[in-house]
């Protein structure tokens, strides 16, 4: 595979523009979660918050900070598009297709898949490199997390 | 130094060297600090082991019971020697961690009481102070953090200098109340020497023992650790052309008959009933239940073979690696070493930051081009912080390193920021 295949355009801009990145809102409190996640092996970090709307069903806002490669980076400012607005239950739906494609081990995707992760499709070469895997996961276990946390009110 | 043919000779005798990786580019390995490759003799002596003389040591009175055991002590006169101490000093472990594990956990023994009046130099508690320096390996930091926290101990350390040199200006942290210094010989990260004389004078002029990480010095360099005067030493085998699973602690006669033992159990031990135990005089006193024969063979020929290639000259041919990386880096517009600029009292180990690029990035292209370097903070954390990063990515040379593998890294690192869009931000 190349480095182009692997380090799409995508993920070059999202790495670079961060979108959600800067800490908003409260931690902790009613609908509030944070979660703070690091990749021991390399270090990197990511303290991730969520809001979710007041009847609990929505993520009305994420927001994060952290320090990382691109393919981190990138996926954490992918996951805020995806999820800020959506409804919990597509959220964690679309998680867990992320968390599939990032074990296929390089395999093609199918066109219904390829569809429903959209930008977050860019990822798939990553799949083939099993110790980046934890780098496109880890905003994604942030999320997980914080999600757990906001929905007990903590 | 080695000579062209020399080096193409050690090469050859590297069968990992010869394997291509990611469609079909030659290996670049420059992760040695890591671990390094092995030479075919050093897997033809364990497969020897195994084929001919592969018995329990120290157990058993039957032929091979008797061959096995006396080629577990050969490797031990041979690694004993190529540190400059006698085979009585020198205990096998399963690497540089547990060797510096057992010394923290014979000191936690000795405050327990255990080992009786023998030991007492052994014993810490509030008031006294461990140090160590902000260079360390966690293998070298992390057990004396633990031995602390049980003891009541205080743990200090030595700082650095912007270089990551030690800075010698924080020897007085060493004072009155230091009962352990334990520092590296070269760290694994900036590959700077350090000064180990001046450190032991300081240590021993207040009655302190001196701990040496010798796990980067054993494999680049001579090394005689009496004539370094330190008590204790560890160094692991698979960093140096050995395999896995074989390391070894280094301690004074007169220490390791003071100390208590750590692991317990078989082969250890002198009289045994229900309520009491006797231990064996060292080296046996440490190596509890039944060991890691063959790797010790094969550590052995490792040692052999560096010493047939003679230290002098592997160090030698280290030192024009080190400059040539260090010049090859410094070439890269934005690319930044941690550590010395210079190539004196340094391995060929050179660790940098590339502006704009995070070090997996940075790793991930090299990876393409076949090049193997290290990317992270290498188990040195508190060192990569001093130093103002978070993370880095490392190039290490080894014995078998050639200056085409050191220009084929600096050809592949000159690509790194184009690639990322670095260079135009
Ligand atoms: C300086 C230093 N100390 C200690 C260690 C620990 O060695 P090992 O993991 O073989 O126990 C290493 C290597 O990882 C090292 O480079």
């Amino acid at each position: 595979m190349s480095m182009e295949q692997l380090y799409q355009q995508l993920i070059l801009d999202h790495a670079r523009e961060r979108h959600g990145h800067g800490l908003r809102g409260d931690a902790s409190g009613p609908g509030a979660g944070e979660s703070f996640q690091v990749n021991p092996t390399c270090g990197d970090e990511v303290r991730l918050r969520v809001r979710l709307s007041d009847d609990g069903t929505r993520v009305a806002d994420v927001s994060w900070e952290g320090v990382g490669c691109s393919i981190s980076q990138a996926s954490t400012s992918v996951l805020s598009d995806v999820v800020t607005g959506a409804g919990v239950a597509d959220v964690e739906s679309f998680a867990a297709a992320f968390d599939d494609l990032m074990h296929s081990r390089g395999a093609a995707l199918d066109p219904a898949t390829e569809e429903r992760l959209g930008d977050a499709a860019a990822f798939a070469g990553v799949s083939k490199y099993p110790a980046r895997v934890k780098c496109a996961l880890l905003g994604w276990m942030a999320l997980r997390d914080a999600l757990i946390k906001a929905s007990k009110g903590e | 130094m080695l000579t062209a043919a020399e080096l193409s000779a050690v090469r050859a005798d590297f069968p990992l060297l010869a394997r291509t990786v990611r469609d079909g580019r030659p290996l670049v390995y420059l992760d040695t600090a890591a671990t390094s490759q092995k030479p075919q003799c050093v897997l033809d002596a364990e497969q020897d082991f195994y084929e001919r003389r592969n018995a329990a040591v120290h157990r058993g009175a039957h032929a091979l019971a008797e061959e096995a055991t006396e080629a577990y002590e050969a490797a031990r006169a041979a690694v004993a020697g190529f540190v400059g101490v006698a085979p009585g000093e020198l205990v096998w472990t399963k690497n540089a961690t547990e060797a510096i594990n057992l010394v923290a956990y014979a000191f936690s023994n000795a405050t327990a009481g255990r080992g009786g009046d023998a030991a007492r130099r052994f014993r810490l508690g509030p008031g006294d102070e461990v140090v160590v320096t902000e260079a360390e390996h966690h293998a070298n930091l992390v057990p004396w953090q633990e031995l602390c926290a049980r003891t009541g101990a205080t743990l200090r350390w030595l700082g650095l200098t912007d270089e990551g040199r030690l800075d010698l200006g924080t020897l007085d942290v060493i004072g009155e109340r230091t009962r352990v210094v334990a520092l590296t010989h070269a760290s694994n990260v900036t590959g700077a020497i350090s000064p180990v004389a001046e450190v032991v004078a300081a240590a021993h002029a207040v009655g302190a023992l001196v701990v040496l990480d010798a796990c980067q010095s054993v494999p680049h360099l001579p090394v005689d650790l009496h004539a370094l005067d330190v008590d204790f030493a560890a160094f692991s085998g698979h960093k140096m052309l050995g395999p896995t699973g074989v390391g070894a602690l280094y301690g004074r006669r007169e220490l390791l008959e003071a100390m208590p033992p750590v692991l317990t159990g078989g082969s250890m031990v002198e009289v045994v009933t229900m309520t009491e135990t006797t231990y064996a005089p060292p080296p046996q006193r440490f190596e509890a239940g039944t060991q890691m024969v063959a790797q010790t063979v094969g550590l052995r020929a490792a040692v052999e073979y560096l010493g047939e290639l003679g230290m002098d000259a592997v160090a030698a041919h280290e030192a024009a690696l080190a400059q040539r990386l260090l010049d090859g880096v410094a070439q890269v517009p934005g690319v930044r070493v941690l550590g010395p600029s210079t190539a004196e009292d340094r391995l060929a180990t050179v660790a940098f930051a590339v502006d704009g690029v995070h070090p997996h990035d940075v790793g991930q292209l090299l990876d393409d081009a076949g090049v193997a370097v290290r990317v992270g903070h290498h188990c040195a954390q508190p060192l990569h912080r001093r130093l103002g990063v978070a993370a880095s990515a490392r190039a290490s040379a080894g014995v078998y390193t050639s200056e085409a593998d050191v220009d084929a890294f600096v050809e592949a690192l000159g690509r790194v920021r184009t690639f990322f869009g670095a260079g135009a931000r």
